[in-house]
């Protein structure tokens, strides 16, 4: 027996080993079997992490803050002038977020929106080229909880999977086990960015016939309901045609070997597109304005419609009826404004500048105050009693329907989700 | 690069400190999980291995080797998202090859270092690739060029890292 000591040894160790590989790989929830294990090596692991980091993070706080202040004055001048041409964007930003907001609740879209992020720092990794995975200085004291979506100043990093009492462990998008839902900005494509063997990121299952511009942005398609619509996953860098799909290699917008701090997206809000009557009037206007073949409406005559409105509507406005929009008179919506409105091109949502958008409902007050509007006045030929003629006796004036909540799209027929 | 043969009564057999034993894996093991943040190169160097190979060649304890390489690995492990053993399974057989090539070899020079470190991460490389494809499914890419560039690179550090560890070996 003394002679095969050593080899009976070795045949135990790697039995066992197996063993509990095998009960790992059958159980589905092989984190929880192998829980306790994994916690006692992060707790001997980390604490030597976060000290470094924090002596280095303070280290580098106290030179940069105290006494390296050269250059101070001119960076402030410059980042001053910086805010200034961001405000401007911010502005035509925030005009291209409530119209798509406007579009999206009239189809009766669902939106998320970050409602809350918790910063973190990294302190460390996996240390293997196999597992793609970081750890972060903030756990489930923290607020932190599984599949919560993490995020740099770039754009998306990846998901928590494992989460501890100081820290968790973060799944990076360029992992094999990592899957985030992602579309192409400007084709529209959708599909699934996952990570290979080789460090990649690639988003397959494209049809080889579409086709797909090298440098166009992906985001997120908010279909996974872990990452909000809209985060920025990287751009395409290459395309190569692998018989029936495409293979779109993607380059990731987020330092993914070069993170240190993060934001884990601890809240999030999901609610419809606020549906008032007069932001639908004005989206309504605009979707007018790209149908010119629509007929004008046969003028009535009638005076009492005359002073309600009093204001002058314009020819285009009449193209979809106001009573549709309202939700008032469902016979009088016709079914294709609903395609018409799909046809659009759906404009990129900025999570955090949609977030932060409001309702449009302050830019009208009264009926007449829509014809005010410049997207509808290229056709300025007066038309009062048209408008409210088509309008049946019980619908609300515009401004009355402002101030009530705002009514789901799903209820507006035709309007109903593609 | 010389590989000298050594006779059984020339074998010098080596202890560590309780505290070695226990901090030095746990060192290499946190090295390994930082460096990479700040220099991602790093990633190709395996310093448990590296530790492994150290240990089980010092004490020249089959036993001894396979046992510091399961716990190395399984450590190791611990700090992925895979199942715990992959690492575990490849460092025990690890520990236990480069033991038992240490009872046969004079593992103190620079030579027989090089290639030995070489040769044992080439097979741990294999062994791990084998597991993990044949029993955690994972889908891992094998290259031959970046294999044996990170072996030697390895090896190269090995040779420093073995010269440094040298102080901490107390004759048994």
């Amino acid at each position: 027996m003394g002679r095969y000591r050593n080899v009976t040894f070795l045949a135990a160790a790697i039995f066992i080993q197996i063993l509990g590989l095998a009960i790992q790989v059958k159980r589905s929830t092989e984190n929880e079997s192998s829980r306790l294990i994994r916690v006692w090596a992060v707790t001997a692991v980390t604490p030597l992490e976060k000290g470094i980091v924090r002596l280095q993070t303070g280290t580098t706080d106290l030179w940069h803050n105290y006494f390296y202040l050269r250059g101070v004055r001119q960076e402030n001048r410059r980042l001053r002038e910086q805010i200034e041409q961001l405000q401007l964007e911010q502005v035509r930003l925030k005009q291209d977020a409530d119209q798509a907001r406007r579009l999206q609740g009239l189809l009766g879209f669902k939106e998320q929106f970050i409602a809350k992020t918790t910063a973190a720092q990294v302190i460390g990794s996996s240390g293997s080229e196999q597992s793609r995975t970081v750890y972060i200085d903030k756990g489930s004291r923290d607020g932190i909880e599984p599949s919560m979506a993490v995020i740099s100043s770039q754009g998306v990093v990846g998901k928590v999977i494992n989460v501890f009492k100081s820290t968790a462990q973060v799944l990076l998008i360029n992992d094999q086990q990592s899957g985030v839902g992602a579309i192409l900005e400007q084709s529209r494509l959708q599909g699934v960015l996952k990570g290979k063997a080789s460090g990649e990121t690639v988003i397959d299952k494209i049809m080889s016939e579409e086709e797909v511009k090298l440098g166009d942005r992906v985001l997120t398609s908010g279909g996974d309901q872990i990452f909000p619509k809209g985060l920025p996953l990287g751009t395409v860098a290459r395309v190569t045609k692998g018989g029936e799909f495409l293979q779109v290699i993607i380059k990731p917008a987020a330092e993914l070997s070069h993170l240190e701090e993060v934001l884990v997206i601890t809240k999030k809000e999901e609610h419809a597109a606020p549906v008032s009557t007069a932001t639908s009037v004005r989206a309504a206007d605009i979707l007018a304005q790209r149908l010119p073949s629509v007929p004008d409406k046969p003028q009535m005559e009638s005076p009492a419609a005359n002073a309600v409105v009093g204001q002058t509507k314009p020819q285009n406005a009449t193209a979809i009826q106001p009573g549709a929009v309202t939700g008032s008179a469902p016979q009088t919506k016709p079914r294709g404004s609903t395609n018409a409105t799909t046809a659009q091109p759906k404009p990129p949502l900025d999570a955090s500048g949609a977030a932060k958008s409001s309702p449009a409902k302050t830019q009208v007050s009264t009926p007449g105050a829509v014809t005010a509007k410049p997207t509808v006045i290229a056709t300025p030929e007066p038309k009062p009693a048209a408008v409210k003629a088509s309008v049946p006796p019980t619908s609300k004036p515009a401004a009355n329907a402002a101030q009530t909540p705002s009514k789901p799209a799903s209820e507006i027929p035709g309007d109903t989700p593609q | 690069m010389a590989v000298t043969y050594t006779s059984r009564e020339q074998i010098e057999v080596y202890r560590f400190s309780l505290p070695v034993a226990v901090l030095a894996p746990l060192l290499a093991i946190f090295f390994q999980a930082f460096i990479p943040l700040r220099f991602p190169f790093f990633s190709i160097f395996d310093l448990p291995l590296l530790v492994v190979i150290f240990f089980a060649m010092a004490r020249r304890s089959p036993v001894a080797g396979l046992l510091t390489g399961a716990c190395i690995g399984l450590l190791q492990d611990s700090l992925t998202h895979h199942p715990i053993g992959v690492y575990g399974i490849a460092k025990t057989f690890v520990g236990y090859g480069a033991s038992s090539l240490g009872v046969k070899l004079d593992v103190e020079s620079v030579g027989t270092r090089l290639l030995v470190t070489t040769t044992f991460y080439v097979i741990h490389e294999v062994l791990y690739f084998l597991i993990a494809r044949g029993m955690v499914r994972l889908d891992l890419h094998w290259s031959w060029p970046h294999e044996l560039g990170s072996a030697i690179a390895n090896a190269i550090l090995g040779v420093f890292l073995f010269a440094l560890m040298d102080r901490l070996k107390q004759r048994a």
